[in-house]
């Protein structure tokens, strides 16, 4: 006869099992899907050539270097400008009803739907700011988008750096700023860049931020400067799936292009997990 | 009060209180610390010992809630004084902690760290480094390893590691916390007969639960208890004929 408490304990963990079950199953239904289906279109041609014959044929290279572009671009205005601000406030800001308001604003900024952020891009960027529809704008618009995540993920990393190490070298007659930008940043890096992973992935699959701020319906050239529309994965997605000339027929070539945006988040996981490992390495050595 | 001291006073402090909040943790302390010896500060949990040593090199100010009035002289300057610079206080007034904490960093680099910034040595930082590992006992075990991580070292060396670096900033005071109370009793062996050797040329205040640690190393002894200063004085007239009855009961261990 089992205990009380070891059975109690049994169904726990059979029910987080059973939990953890379904979720890892879920996963690999959608993956097996995704790849049984996309690995047939996939090809250098498919990767590196223009669309052709209204879209039912040829490649997707604009949509993955427009993708590319927009991670690149979003990245580089919201990594430094989402840094910066956790900084100021896990730092430096004193705590009251400023500090609160802001916080609140950042969490409320992470709750809006995205079509807003594209809404407010289209009118901030593309029309007031005269950027017009471009990779600049998209970029801008989707860097807004993420950068709640990037602040919170941030000001996480930043509050995990023990105690310890700042009064350490404050008591060395170190400045504040010294200490932070020399122990407290190179500390709190891995879990920046957690935060900058889990942008990533976001910043690769919107849809309707870009749709509003630059992202073409069909363009058989690569952009050619930050002013120029693009074409881009996610969107591109959409078309072929529901306004495409021949959506049947351009089925393999649906899957192939969601199985090469997964290849793309991945591998730019990938980069971005063995930079945290480089560092996480650095500071337990 | 034992009056004046043969090597000179480093430290007066004068009427000296300080709030957290609302909380009144010390009482008008008034005491002058003499130069180049060791004074220990004893007293129960929460007696404002730590928080006391913590007003020497303004790391109260961390504290947002902290407010202190009165007077603390270093070297006959006003240390809470406007014009003083907290930077350049907290390097001539270094500190070790309870908890050894070396930076996650080499060796060397945390030895180095403090001088760079400071911009000592450009030329020869592997001079200042060698220098402060031997003056804090370490470079014997570690003269071989310079680059390999600090947190790879025991306990006991990672807080010799902190005295090292304490001063290779060349502080003139060295505030220990409790230095010993993370440590073996041999590695607080070495950490002692290292501050007996410090105190040659450093002013140096100890902090600490031990009171037969205060015994062995100090050569005056402050007694705490809830926020004030009870006694002051020679360590051996106050652990062989102390004046209060407070001090005699925490000595005996009766309390504490």
């Amino acid at each position: 006869m089992l205990s009380n408490a070891k059975l109690n304990e049994k169904i726990a963990f059979g029910l987080l099992r059973l939990a953890m079950g379904m979720v890892v199953a879920f996963v690999l239904v959608i993956l097996y899907y995704i790849v049984s289906n996309g690995y047939s279109a996939i090809s250098l041609d498919f990767i590196f050539s223009m669309p052709r014959n209204r879209m039912t044929e040829g490649g997707i290279y604009p949509a993955i270097v427009g993708t590319m572009y927009l991670i690149i671009g979003s990245m580089a205005v919201a990594l430094p400008l989402g840094i910066l601000s956790a900084i100021y406030l896990t730092e430096y800001a004193q705590p009251g009803r400023t500090t609160w308001t802001i916080e609140m604003a950042i969490n409320n900024l992470a709750g809006t739907p995205s079509v807003v952020f594209g809404l407010f891009g289209l009118a901030m960027f593309v029309k007031y700011l005269g950027f017009g529809a471009s990779i600049l704008s998209a970029s801008l618009t989707l860097a807004l988008l993420i950068l709640p995540v990037i602040i919170r993920a941030s000001q996480e990393a930043l509050l995990t750096v023990p105690k310890e190490y700042r009064e350490a070298s404050l008591a060395l007659g170190v400045t504040k700023w010294e200490t932070i930008r020399r122990i407290v940043l190179p500390a709190a890096i891995p879990g920046m860049v957690t935060g900058a992973i889990l942008s990533i992935g976001r910043v690769a699959g919107e849809t309707a931020p870009i749709l509003l701020t630059g992202a073409a319906y069909f363009l058989p050239r690569l952009p050619d400067s930050v002013y120029s529309q693009f074409m881009a994965l996610p969107y591109h997605l959409y078309v072929l799936a529901t306004s495409g000339t021949n959506i049947a027929q351009t089925r393999p070539i649906q899957y192939g292009t969601a199985l090469i945006l997964l290849i793309i988040v991945l591998f730019v996981n990938i980069i971005a997990v063995s930079i945290r490992s480089h560092y996480r390495k650095k500071i337990n050595r | 009060m034992p009056g004046t001291y043969d090597n000179g006073t480093e430290i007066e402090v004068t009427d000296l209180n300080l709030w957290y909040g609302d909380n009144h943790a010390l009482h008008d302390i008034s005491i002058d610390i003499p130069k180049n010896s060791v004074t220990a500060l004893i007293g129960p949990s929460g007696c404002g010992k730590s928080t006391f040593l913590r007003c020497l090199n303004r790391m109260n100010d961390l504290v947002k809630s902290c407010r202190i009035e009165g007077k603390v002289l270093i070297d006959n300057q006003d240390i809470y004084s406007k014009d003083v610079d907290v930077v350049d206080l907290r390097k001539r007034v270094g500190m070790v902690f309870q908890k050894p904490n070396p930076f996650p960093m080499s060796i060397h680099d945390n030895i180095a760290y403090g001088p760079r910034i400071h911009g000592m040595g450009k030329k020869n930082i592997n001079g200042i480094v060698e220098e402060a590992l031997k003056s804090g006992a370490l470079w014997g075990e570690v003269s071989d390893r310079l680059g390999s991580s600090a947190l790879d070292l025991s306990g006991g060396q990672q807080q010799r590691l902190c005295i090292a670096r304490t001063l290779a900033v060349r502080p003139e005071v060295i505030l220990f916390d409790e230095p010993c109370s993370a440590l073996d009793p041999i590695s607080t062996g070495k950490i002692e007969e290292l501050i007996l050797e410090l105190k040659k040329k450093y002013t140096i205040v100890i902090v600490t639960h031990n009171m037969q640690q205060a015994a062995r190393i100090s050569d005056y002894t402050g007694f705490f208890l809830t926020g004030d200063l009870v006694e002051f004085d020679r360590t051996e007239q106050i652990f062989e004929s102390p004046g209060e009855k407070a001090t005699e009961d925490y000595i005996t261990g009766r309390f504490g």
